[in-house]
């Protein structure tokens, strides 16, 4: 049971995965696997024919009581069989209909997964894994409609839908967790033995209302009607897949699922019975006035739909009886006739009646077969329609609650029913009889017998429920009906002829009243461009201006609680950091600790009052000295590094030296793209305007904060350190990882996992950094070539005997060579620093940016295209393999049967080195350091390539400014 | 040595502060620069300053209490990289910010 569910879905990724011009391929695929799928619900027909109902149940969250699970029985049978084989007709139609130059593997992939999102639904025994597939279906049926994603139509089409379709599936969503809180428990046997419980419950009238609002507007029901009309812009396949069996069924679906437990009180009936009665009107009388013949069918489904609903409301077994099969016998009558317009469409070129007439010459088969789906529509006796139609006028008849409804009820059936016996006769006799028609797009000719074979199944099976009823949809109506009513399921017969009944006068007279209608009316029709009394777009007007208002609502609110500013944003964050630093001083009071300090050295004071003394001259200067604030910031870096060696941190001051130099390099390459800024250019007021005073305000914030946390950390600093895991680490760093390097071992082995992930955030950003500098724009003043170059090649050009560019060339002429001889002894250095990480000061971090510097000294030397010529720098290739290397090494583990990132040591005796600790920690260390070079070095690159790349802008003369100038 | 590298950390942190609030990219930059210097070394000192005691032990096993924590000297060691990364980052969406829109304000418009 599992694989009917799991096969649509798996076909439809197969499909996805097809190329796009391996039609017959995908729709072989789709059509294999529907006639799989119904084959092997056949199979399991003798089960559920008994009357039980099969459940085959996964465990999902047990703690919640969600279950997967499958419920297969009567009723989900027949939906189950619907869906498939008029999904396996719609395959083979879609395989003639679509046109080649079309990308057909996606629409069978759409199709497939829609297809099992619908056979989900329906197979739910469970009401949240219901809500899940429905809001799947409303997904697929977005893309379904929306295939065509050119036409303007279509999209828009396919947005109303999913608005719609989906804000109902909240409401469904919303209702049955109402019902999982009344009955406790979401398991649908449960919620159908606790009919009485819903219905007492003082939930029951919002339950019933949200579950309405959802199956509402998935079955098109006044006034949600307006999306299905607007879905037309789709495929017609998928048309004729939506208005029958899928879709605008499966909120019918949920209304009969539910009817034992919901139906049968006041609320029900008048909320049912009059949405299904203005919507059975609404589309009968729309339809008469439409000239497409997609929007014709469109709007007659939607009036059918309200019968159904009618009858459901209406609450009586009978009437349940007769929605059920009035659901089965549309879906193929309407389906046929879907694909009948669409072979019209495809062979003709168009859709308007008003352009088409006597295609019955040219399309004999297709003009038949149309002809009997219609006459089903009508309810013209023999075929399907005509019985649910009778039984329909029958419960029309019958006084169920005796309110105005009911005296009225036959009346209006009876309009309702002539209404659609009009349209259906304007759709055959314009489209069918009359002149030849002229002047259409195509020639019209017969369609090729595998287009026309699904319509004629369709038909068939149309006129066969109608002639022998009782022999051939009997049974299965019959176990649908049981597995809804139970016990309840009243007497009903299935027989063609009843006598001369009320039901049959007034079903002779719809048609009587329908025939005479057409043929005093039918000139007029044409005449009509909107329905009238009711503005044709009234329900996507008010759609759209509901959405309109929601949308605008939205921006003023967020223009009126938020801001695109960042520097507002920062203020604000800024300052509630300050105060949540505050509270706790306010709560305990502020005194530092009793722990004995270090003693102060004064050289150590010094190098802090010069660092400070940097910060604040970079705060001061960053405005429009940049590079002096660049040059300052790096000071106080330079501060905190001392501080790390003074205070027994090696590994830091190492690591923080480096990357100093590396982001001092960076920031640089940086400056040049940059606009200029001068002091003059500022406004010079002496006032107190509300610029100084924003400025007093962020100084008064920067002190506040600096004092806070300068406070918080001296309480803290005199205070004993309390029991950490650090004690843990120190014990075990040697014995447990093989590294006197506490600091790297953490690193390497016992926090390994946070390093693999720290690596990473560090490959992602310098694979970022590249891909935002692929497409960079600079700006246009920063186009030209450094003012020091122009000072060069001007000198150049004016002095006899040198070329431009030689004063380039002569440019740091000695320190080139010392840098280029220096360039091994820092790449040795390098290599020592990852070797010897594990058990002293180095490893991987520190060693990779060692590596970039000796990189970034040869590009300043030699200029990156200098380099580049002799030197092959492919930091991507870098990144890739260190984070492979990190990777293999954690999972090598798992050889040995160790979890992820286990670590193994051992001592090696290498020849002339001698005795050398080996770990595996140390492998993924390479990776480390790896990942690091190819990161730092990427980024400074690419930043570096901006300066030789030509935008198009700039004349050639003066490009090739090199990046070891800047 | 405390109170000297306190107030070292609350001098970085409001020069920071001040200037990550200032409307010019690159001054945002610098800002987030000492902001870090300050951070790092705040979280560091969460471990407590100790003089010429630096977390390498030996295979005789050195006192464990004898030695400075090694638990904020790690979390740093990677907050240094990684806050390279971060301002690298920074400088090339602003860069980009620049030659996008023109001019190097936080907002991609002179408001000033």
């Amino acid at each position: 049971m599992w694989a009917i569910l799991l096969l649509p879905f798996a076909g439809s990724l197969a499909a996805a995965l097809l190329p796009t011009t391996s039609r017959n391929a995908a729709a072989l695929l789709a059509g294999a696997i529907a006639l799989l799928c119904v084959g092997s619900l056949a199979m399991l027909y003798p089960a559920v024919a008994g009357g039980d109902a099969i459940r085959s149940e996964l465990e999902w969250m047990p703690a919640f009581g969600l279950d997967l699970l499958i419920r297969l029985d009567g009723l989900t049978w027949v939906f189950a069989f619907l869906v498939l084989a008029i999904g396996f007709l719609v395959v083979l139609y879609a395989r003639y209909y679509m046109a080649t130059e079309d990308p057909v593997p996606r629409f069978f992939s759409f199709l497939l997964a829609f297809m099992g999102s619908m056979l989900g639904l329906v197979l739910s025994g469970n009401l949240i894994q219901l809500v899940f597939f429905w809001e799947l279906t409303s997904l697929f049926s977005f893309l379904l409609i929306g295939y065509w994603h050119h036409n303007e139509s279509a999209r828009s089409g396919a947005r109303i839908a999913l608005l719609v379709t989906a804000a109902g599936g909240m409401c469904l969503l919303v209702g049955v967790l109402l019902i999982g809180r009344i009955v406790g428990s979401y398991d649908l046997d449960a919620v159908l033995a606790a009919a009485d419980r819903i219905k007492g419950s003082a939930l029951y009238l919002p339950a019933l209302i949200f579950i309405l609002i959802g199956a509402f507007t998935k079955s098109a029901q006044f006034p949600f009607h307006f999306w299905l009309p607007h879905a037309m812009g789709a495929p017609t396949p998928v048309s004729a897949y939506l208005h029958s069996a899928t879709m605008v069924k499966a909120g019918i679906f949920v209304l009969i699922r539910l009817w034992p437990v919901l139906a049968g009180t006041d609320a029900w009936y008048l909320i049912v019975t009059t949405t299904g009665l203005a919507t059975l009107l609404v589309g009968a009388w729309a339809a008469i006035f439409q000239q497409d013949l997609k929007g014709l069918l469109a709007y007659s489904t939607i009036s059918h739909l309200g019968l159904i609903t009618l009858l459901l409301g209406l609450g009586s077994p009978l009437a349940a009886v007769a929605a059920i099969f009035h659901t089965l016998n549309h879906a193929t009558f309407k389906a046929s006739l879907f694909m009948a317009v669409g072979i019209v469409d495809h062979e003709t070129g168009t859709r308007d009646l008003r352009r088409l007439s006597g295609l019955y010459r040219f399309m004999p088969f297709t003009a038949t077969l149309a002809m009997v789906a219609a006459a089903a529509m009508a309810g013209v006796p023999l075929l399907n329609g005509f019985l649910s139609k009778e039984m329909f006028l029958a419960e029309a008849l019958e006084n169920h609650r005796g309110t105005i409804i009911d005296e009225a009820l036959p009346f209006i059936a009876t309009t309702a029913l002539a209404l659609s016996v009009l349209y259906s006769v304007r759709f055959i006799h314009q489209g069918f009889f009359g002149p030849a028609p002229t002047g259409l797009p195509r020639e019209p000719h017969e369609a090729p017998f595998w287009m026309r074979l699904p319509v004629e199944v369709l038909v068939l099976a149309c006129l066969v429920v109608g002639i022998m009823p009782s022999v051939t949809i009997g049974p299965f109506l019959h176990m649908a009906v049981e597995s809804v009513l139970g016990d309840a399921t009243p007497r009903y017969s299935l027989a063609i002829w009843h006598g001369f009944t009320r039901p049959l006068a007034l079903s002779v007279a719809a048609l009587i009243f329908g025939g005479v209608g057409y043929a005093i009316f039918r000139d007029r029709l044409n005449a009509f461009t909107a329905v009238p009394l009711m503005g044709r777009l009234k329900g996507r007007r008010s759609f759209e201006v509901v959405l309109a208002l929601i949308v605008s609502g939205a921006r003023r609110l967020l223009a009126l609680t938020g801001t695109g500013k960042l520097q507002p944003q920062l203020r604000l964050l800024v300052i509630i950091a300050c105060l949540a630093g505050l509270l706790p001083f306010l709560r305990y009071g502020y005194e530092p600790g009793d722990r004995p300090g270090v003693l102060v050295d004064p050289g150590f004071a010094l190098i802090w009052l010069v660092g400070c003394l940097c910060a604040i001259g970079a705060a001061w200067q960053a405005k429009f000295h940049r590079y002096a604030a660049l040059i300052l910031m790096a000071g106080a870096g330079l501060a905190s590094c001392v501080s790390f060696v003074w205070l027994s941190a090696p590994d830091l001051a190492l690591t923080q030296l480096l990357v100093e130099g590396v982001t001092t390099v960076l920031l640089l390459l940086g400056l040049r793209w940059l606009p200029q800024r001068h002091p003059e250019m500022l406004p010079r007021t002496r006032r107190l305007s509300p610029y100084r005073l924003r400025r007093g305000f962020d100084l008064g914030i920067a002190i506040a904060a600096g004092a806070g946390i300068a406070l918080l950390s001296y309480a803290v600093m005199t205070r004993p350190l309390p029991n950490s895991i650090a004690g843990f680490f120190l014990e075990n760093a040697y014995p447990g990882g093989g590294g006197k390097n506490v600091v790297n071992v953490i690193l390497v082995d016992f926090r390994a996992f946070d390093t693999l992930g720290e690596i990473t955030v560090l490959a992602t950003v310098g694979l970022t950094v590249f891909s935002l500098l692929r497409r960079f724009r600079p700006a246009v003043e920063s186009v030209r070539a450094p003012e020091q170059q122009r000072v060069q090649n001007a000198f150049d050009d004016r002095s006899e005997g040198r070329e431009v560019g030689d004063t380039r060339a002569d440019y740091l002429a000695i320190p080139r060579i010392i840098m280029q001889w220096l360039s091994p002894v820092i790449l040795v250095f390098a290599v020592y620093l990852l070797v010897r990480g594990h058990d002293l000061p180095g490893g991987g971090f520190a060693a990779g940016v060692t590596m970039t510097l000796a990189l970034l000294l040869q590009y300043m030397a030699f200029g990156t295209r200098g380099v580049e010529a002799r030197l092959r720098v492919r930091p991507m290739s870098w990144v890739g393999l260190g984070l492979l290397i990190a990777v293999a090494t954690g999972a090598g583990a798992w050889l040995f049967g160790y979890p992820f990132l286990t670590s193994a040591f051992g001592y090696a005796d290498i020849l002339v080195i001698g005795k050398v600790p080996l770990a595996s920690a140390l492998l993924f260390d390479v990776g480390v350091f790896l990942v690091v070079i190819g990161a730092t070095a990427l980024i400074l690159t690419v930043l570096a390539h901006q300066s030789i790349r030509t935008p198009l802008t700039r004349p050639r003369s003066d490009a090739e400014p090199e990046a070891g100038e800047l | 040595m405390e109170a000297v590298l306190a107030i070292a950390i609350g001098v970085l942190t409001a020069s920071g502060v001040w200037l990550i609030l200032r409307p010019r990219t690159f001054q945002v930059i610098i800002g987030l620069s000492l902001v870090s210097y300050a951070v790092n070394l705040f979280i560091y000192a969460m471990g407590r300053l100790r003089v010429d005691a630096p977390a390498l032990t030996g295979a005789e096993q050195a006192g464990a209490a004898s030695l400075s924590d090694p638990v904020p000297q790690a979390l740093v060691l990677t907050a240094i990289v990684i806050s390279f990364a971060m301002t690298a980052l920074m400088l090339v969406v602003l860069l980009a910010a620049r030659g996008l829109t023109g001019t190097d304000h936080v907002d991609g418009e002179d408001g000033e």
